[in-house]
């Protein structure tokens, strides 16, 4: 176990290990891939023309700097924490997704792949790669599960526009963790001119590190800007975001890892409840260490170690795993995490609405709700930063139907 | 020396190429892939390749994916994988088995656990897809420290740089993946296979049997005719999936093995 006099900060080592967790297990046919892939990202790490054709697509084709906004009224609302949303669902595309296409899609072009696959749950991640391909003119395939191709129609229609082809994927359960499965197989068989991007920081190595690097910009960015809000040195106390596999939280916590006065939460989707078996999505709250899509992590598996598929309201996150790093600070107790249920997510979904004119998108109204549990217990100079990771506009129809509201007949 | 590479002697001393045969434990249920396993030796199957049903096969094509989704449902587990390997064994003492799957079942299992259970099951060897040499000390190692063969796969995309690497910690046979791709899509060319066997083959001197994209006679012959040996599965589970009666299975089989052994 590490001591806080460490850096939390140095992970992965040589083997792509968080401590225990993380690894290569891939088939060999992979691995010569996943090899070239990591020296070629080692490369880009330390080149500056690199980070700063990301620098440029970021601020003029992304939108970045995402703000970072006092929530005034949520804040009076709760009576006692202070609360500040990172706004990333202002992203182009609706969400942090982009921000690591934008560095996978770059590094493909630089190691010369002209075929980009990607696998996608509720779609965003399948959204924002087709977008960055049809941006520059490379050839796109989006495995998705057959069940989430019916749930999330518009995002279908949006790949399918920026000219990518969607495969509805039907093995298995037909849902995101089949979808994985089914690009690695497609990558196991194009393995020379395919370049496969993952949209969350699982997989294996250095897909978690490299995806968590694309995604730290969410929490360089809020340390900075909390500074000019509250003045210098002043740091958050508690920074929240949702999970699926991680990658929004990763990386705004990423950048807060070694301050240890920062109190630290990750927010799991705890479906129906998590004592309710395979009704959540909760996998470090409600599974166990196993190996899954190259890497070891927390997983929901049953007592012979068979993958389980999680449940969620929110097909974001909806995935039976977490990322590597995430099982590693949630072993050592660097990170704290929780579940809320569709039930609390949805209450707080409407409340953000109304209190604050943003429509949120189903995972982050998952940490949202559990800012509205903490917040009205802390003191007013108790600051909390949520990431509002992406906007609402796709899960309108998932939530007036639980809301009993008929979209069909309200024109 | 394990059963394995006592079989390797015999069809050496006999001059005779080996066929490998696959089949998913549990498939489509325990009573019937059991008698089919211990029809395999009768119907010339030198080695058995025991599928131990996986939820999330990342390298297998529809047919061994839904194979494995016919076994889970029929309640195969681990443990039921090697209540049949033990099965076979009390009529068969000699015909190795080697155990093909996914790292999870057996880490969820525990790895100690697990070598000793299928040592006494009478496993002979082990073929983990999902991990390649970066991950020997999970199983690699300790398996062949337990007196178990642990057999690696080699692939088109292993090149030479890479070849020692693969061969260093393997023993029992190499595994060559005929193809870039899932079990059961392309088909194996002769042609192609030939001159990557005899790269493999130079490199060390365990056997070279190759699988992937062999579905008939023809072609198992022909493959086994440029390497140690050849592999079926896909075209066989194809067969259990039709529902076609055991003896007409093996039936099928025999016509495989009788390719392999005509090289």
């Amino acid at each position: 176990m590490n001591d806080l006099f460490n850096s939390f900060m140095t992970g992965p080592d040589e083997n792509g290990r968080f401590g225990d967790f993380g690894g290569r297990f891939v088939s060999e046919t992979l691995m010569p891939l996943i090899l070239d892939l990591e020296a070629e990202y080692e490369k880009a790490k330390t080149d500056d023309s690199f980070w700063a054709e990301m620098d440029d697509l970021w601020k003029h084709y992304v939108g970045r700097p995402s703000p970072l906004y006092h929530a005034e009224r949520l804040t009076e609302a709760l009576g006692g924490a202070k609360i500040y949303l990172k706004r990333d669902e202002l992203n182009h595309t609706g969400a942090h997704k982009i921000n690591n296409v934008l560095g996978q899609i770059l590094l493909a072009r630089r190691m010369g792949k002209t075929r980009i696959i990607a696998e996608t749950g509720a779609g965003q991640h399948g959204v924002a790669t087709a977008t960055v391909c049809a941006r520059f003119g490379l050839k796109c395939i989006v495995y998705m599960g057959a069940h989430d191709v019916e749930r999330q129609a518009p995002n279908v229609f949006r790949m399918r526009l920026l000219g990518a082809e969607v495969v509805p994927v039907t093995s298995g359960r037909g849902t995101l963790k089949d979808a994985m499965n089914d690009a690695l197989r497609d990558w196991v068989t194009n393995v020379r001119d395919t370049f496969y991007c993952i949209g969350t920081v699982a997989g294996p190595h250095p897909y978690p590190a490299m995806v968590r690097d694309f995604q730290s910009i969410i929490g360089k960015e809020t340390r900075e800007q909390l500074q000019e809000h509250e003045g210098e040195g002043r740091l958050p106390d508690t920074i929240i975001a949702a999970i699926g596999g991680g990658s929004n939280a990763m990386g705004l916590f990423f950048p807060f890892l070694d301050d240890k006065d920062v109190n630290i939460i990750g927010v799991e989707a705890g479906g129906k409840g998590v004592d309710m078996k395979m009704e959540h999505c909760a996998s470090l709250t409600g599974g166990r260490p196993g190996v899954l899509h190259g890497n070891r992590t927390y997983l929901l598996q049953d007592d012979d170690g068979q993958i389980l598929e999680g449940f969620s309201i929110s097909a974001g996150l909806d995935y039976p795993g977490i990322g590597p790093e995430h099982a590693w600070l949630h072993e050592i107790g660097r990170a704290q995490y929780v579940s809320i249920t569709d039930k609390e997510a949805l209450e707080a979904f409407q409340f953000c609405c109304q209190q604050e004119g943003i429509i949120p998108a189903l995972e982050p109204s998952h940490a949202l709700a559990h800012v509205m549990k903490i917040a009205p217990d802390l003191p007013k100079d108790h600051i909390i930063v949520m990431n509002m990771c992406g906007r609402g506009d796709k899960d309108i129809f998932t939530v007036a139907k639980h809301l009993g509201f008929d979209m069909a007949e309200s024109d | 020396m394990t059963r394995i590479d006592r079989k390797f002697e015999e069809l050496k001393a006999a001059g005779k190429k080996a066929f490998v045969s696959y089949i998913m434990a549990g498939d489509p249920d325990y009573d019937t892939s059991l008698e089919i396993v211990k029809g395999l030796p009768a119907a010339g199957v030198d080695i058995i390749e025991l599928g131990l049903p996986f939820t999330d096969p990342m390298a297998d094509g529809p047919t061994i994916q839904l194979a494995g989704q016919r076994a889970l449902a029929a309640g195969m587990t681990l443990n039921r994988t090697l209540e049949l390997a033990a099965a076979f064994r009390e009529t068969d003492d000699t015909t190795p088995i080697v155990l093909m799957g996914y790292y999870n079942p057996v880490y969820s299992h525990g790895v100690d656990k697990f070598l000793a259970d299928a040592k006494a099951a009478g496993i002979d060897g082990l073929i983990i897809v999902d991990l390649p040499p970066e991950e020997d000390s999970e199983l690699c190692i300790p398996a062949q420290a337990a007196g178990l063969n642990f057999i690696r796969l080699a692939t088109p995309t292993t090149d030479n740089k890479r070849l020692p690497k693969v061969m260093e910690n393997t023993s029992g046979f190499i595994y060559y993946v005929s193809v870039t791709g899932i079990t059961g899509a392309a088909e194996a060319e002769a042609g192609d296979v030939g001159p990557e066997v005899a790269r493999i083959q130079a490199a060390g001197d365990l056997p070279v049997i190759v699988g992937f994209g062999i579905n008939t006679p023809e072609k198992s012959e022909a493959i086994a005719k440029v390497a140690d040996g050849a592999v079926v599965g896909s075209a066989i589970v194809s067969k259990i999936a039709e529902g076609q009666p055991v003896d007409q299975v093996l039936a099928f089989v025999k016509t495989l093995s009788d390719g392999a052994h005509r090289a």
